[in-house]
């Protein structure tokens, strides 16, 4: 009788599941291993694939001597250009997280406005990406862009005749243009509300206990806050870096074309090109997994330590 | 220590007084320049979308010539219309997040009473299985996705851009935390009254989950109407892109045309800031509710 029930659920229990798990199966989870697969062997969709085993990773990953120079030299001297890129990309995410954290401390303050002020912070992380990267690349417009407009004229304003750099078009300046766009975005969005939620987290008497005892509004911040919120700053950053790895395909798409001189493209990218550009699949397959190992190692410190840096 | 607390201490409450209102200026001044630097470049880009082409090309000679076009071009916004096919971009957008969003809702929701309220076999294995793909990068799975979508023929075609959307283990992580919290005891007087499973998550379940499912209903849309790199790897005929593709169309064939570039900007944004600002609080929320376990 109880058997009888419990199969009973079962049955009804797949037949719940049925629509979401067979697309979830064909969709995501056989992808997963179907793109492993993928990797050992060459492909343009179009004839039969050919098995090659790990080249595509020695291709990707290894070195060789060059036989004219005897320098040892990377097998794809590209990838590790794309993979630098991507992590210097990521040297904003702490300045970011600094940044989104002074706001979240602003609004915690019980200011006039504080939802008007939420709103306007968070409209840049919500609109479509192609739009706010078609806007970003004509306010970076050397001539008549809005940022050298400023730049001039605020230069003006102190009594210096200022010029602004090329950004996008200069080697140099194409990837900290990128970083401020990110920034723009980033700051008042998701992590800025996980912030403030964190900071309404703590309890007042905390505060009163150390106001008792005199500490300051430095001492406070250092002794109660900071710690407290210790593990959303963890969660932010683990979750940025993960996003930062995956990041810049879109504005490489729409803004840069990867460039000047590739400064700008990223591994999201390169492998968007070797899937699409170029329908080497193998090898954006190969890249692929590269990646998915990246993150599972950022995934594994958070899960080692993520659970010990809260402080309660 | 105490001098606080000691009534007769008038200097220095009026000094704490004073410092506690010098913070409140400071944080309302880091407040007002990041709202003007937020909006800044919306602005720059409202005012481009209704400026005449020659007047994009002059340098402004002062910082009201920078934000406020002299003349207010607002056939710029009809013409963007008629130079690219902006109205089926635009159309394609709204078909393919509607049917993505409520399959999404639909399949999610239903998974999600399962794992949640079922009892059967192989659950906890499973759900693991869901919960694991969240962490792989979407590109690894991207790639066979694309690659079935042109063995089966479906490339630019409405089935490529809904139905391998439609599947979403975040939708049914999200809806599962959410019908944890629901309490067990409304479902197990129906069991005793005999009702069945699918009545118990039609007149029970749904009912009391109408702000988490209108979180995801929210999510799903806007997440989709930005959605840039499937569409493109799927999509190749002008009739069948989405509005993030169209923009990008527009910007190659008419890479100076700046105003109407802006102007669709503004009209592909706008659906997006009407749908924000009036479910804000959801976003709030449910970041609260899956971003603090950490």
């Amino acid at each position: 009788m109880r058997i009888k029930a419990r199969t009973k659920e079962t049955i009804a229990a797949y037949g719940f599941l049925a629509p979401n798990l067979i697309g979830f199966m064909i969709f995501t989870f056989f992808p997963v291993f179907i793109s492993l697969i993928l990797s050992f062997f060459k492909w343009d969709i179009l004839t039969t694939p050919q098995f090659i085993g790990f080249e595509n990773f020695s291709q990707l990953l290894g070195f060789h001597r060059d036989a004219a120079t005897n320098h040892v030299v990377a097998n794809d001297p590209k990838f590790w250009q794309y993979l630098w890129n991507t992590v210097f990309l990521m040297f904003s995410i702490p300045v970011c997280m600094m940044a989104s954290l002074g706001l979240a401390i602003a609004l915690n303050r019980k200011v006039r406005g504080e939802s008007m002020f939420r709103t306007i912070f968070f409209l840049p992380s919500i609109c479509p990406g192609v739009a706010i990267s078609i806007l970003w690349l004509w306010i970076f417009n050397p001539e008549y862009g809005m940022l050298n407009n400023i730049i001039y004229w605020g230069g003006k304003l102190l009594g210096f005749s200022l010029q602004g750099p090329l950004w996008l078009n200069s080697p140099g300046w194409a990837k900290p243009a990128l970083m401020l766009m990110n920034f723009w975005i980033a700051i008042g969005g998701m992590n800025m509300i996980l912030y403030l939620a964190a900071l309404q987290g703590i309890p007042r008497d905390f505060y009163e206990a150390a106001e008792i005892d005199g500490a300051n509004g430095w001492q406070k911040f250092w002794a109660i806050t900071w710690p407290q919120i210790s593990p959303t700053t963890f969660f932010i950053a683990i979750m940025s870096i993960i996003g930062g790895f995956q990041g810049g395909f879109m504005q490489a798409y729409i803004m840069t074309g990867g460039g000047p001189g590739g400064a700008t493209t990223t591994i999201e990218y390169y492998i968007f090109n070797n899937l699409y550009t170029w329908q080497n699949v193998g090898y954006a397959a190969a890249i692929a997994w590269f990646l998915f190992m990246v993150i599972f190692v950022v995934s594994l410190v958070n899960w080692r330590f993520g659970g010990k840096l809260v402080h309660y | 220590m105490d001098n606080i607390r000691q009534p007769g201490n008038k200097a220095h409450l009026s000094e704490a007084a004073q410092k506690e209102k010098a913070l409140q200026v400071f944080a309302y001044t880091v407040l007002a320049i990041g709202a003007l630097s937020m909006i800044m470049p919306f602005l720059w880009m409202i005012t481009t979308s209704l400026k005449t082409l020659d007047a994009i090309y002059i340098r402004p000679k002062n910082w009201i010539q920078m934000f406020i076009p002299t003349m207010f071009i607002w056939d710029n916004y009809v013409s963007a219309f008629k130079v690219v096919p902006f109205a089926k971009f635009y159309m394609n957008s709204i078909i393919v997040g509607v049917a993505v969003t409520i399959g999404q809702v639909f399949t999610s929701s239903l998974a999600a009473y399962a794992f949640s309220r079922l009892e059967f076999r192989g659950r906890d294995k499973l759900f693991f299985a869901y919960l694991a793909t969240m962490m792989i990068p979407g590109s690894v799975t991207m790639i066979p996705v694309y690659v079935l979508m042109r063995l089966f023929g479906w490339v630019d075609t409405f089935k490529a851009l809904i139905i391998p959307a439609i599947f979403s283990a975040y939708g049914t992580f999200m809806l599962r935390q959410f019908f944890m919290t629901l309490p067990k005891d409304l479902e197990d007087a129906a069991k005793i009254d005999g009702c069945g499973f699918f009545r118990i998550y039609t007149t029970i379940i749904l009912p009391l989950s109408k702000p988490a499912l209108a979180t995801l209903t929210v999510f799903t849309f806007m997440g989709n109407w930005g959605n840039f790199m499937w569409p493109l790897l799927v999509t190749n005929s002008m009739n069948m892109r989405t509005l993030p593709i169209g923009l990008e169309s527009f910007k190659t064939q008419y890479s100076t045309d700046w105003h109407y570039l802006m102007a669709g900007s503004v009209m592909a944004m706008l659906p997006i800031v009407i749908i924000f600002i009036f479910t804000q609080r959801y976003f709030v929320e449910s970041i609260k509710l899956t971003g603090v376990k950490g």
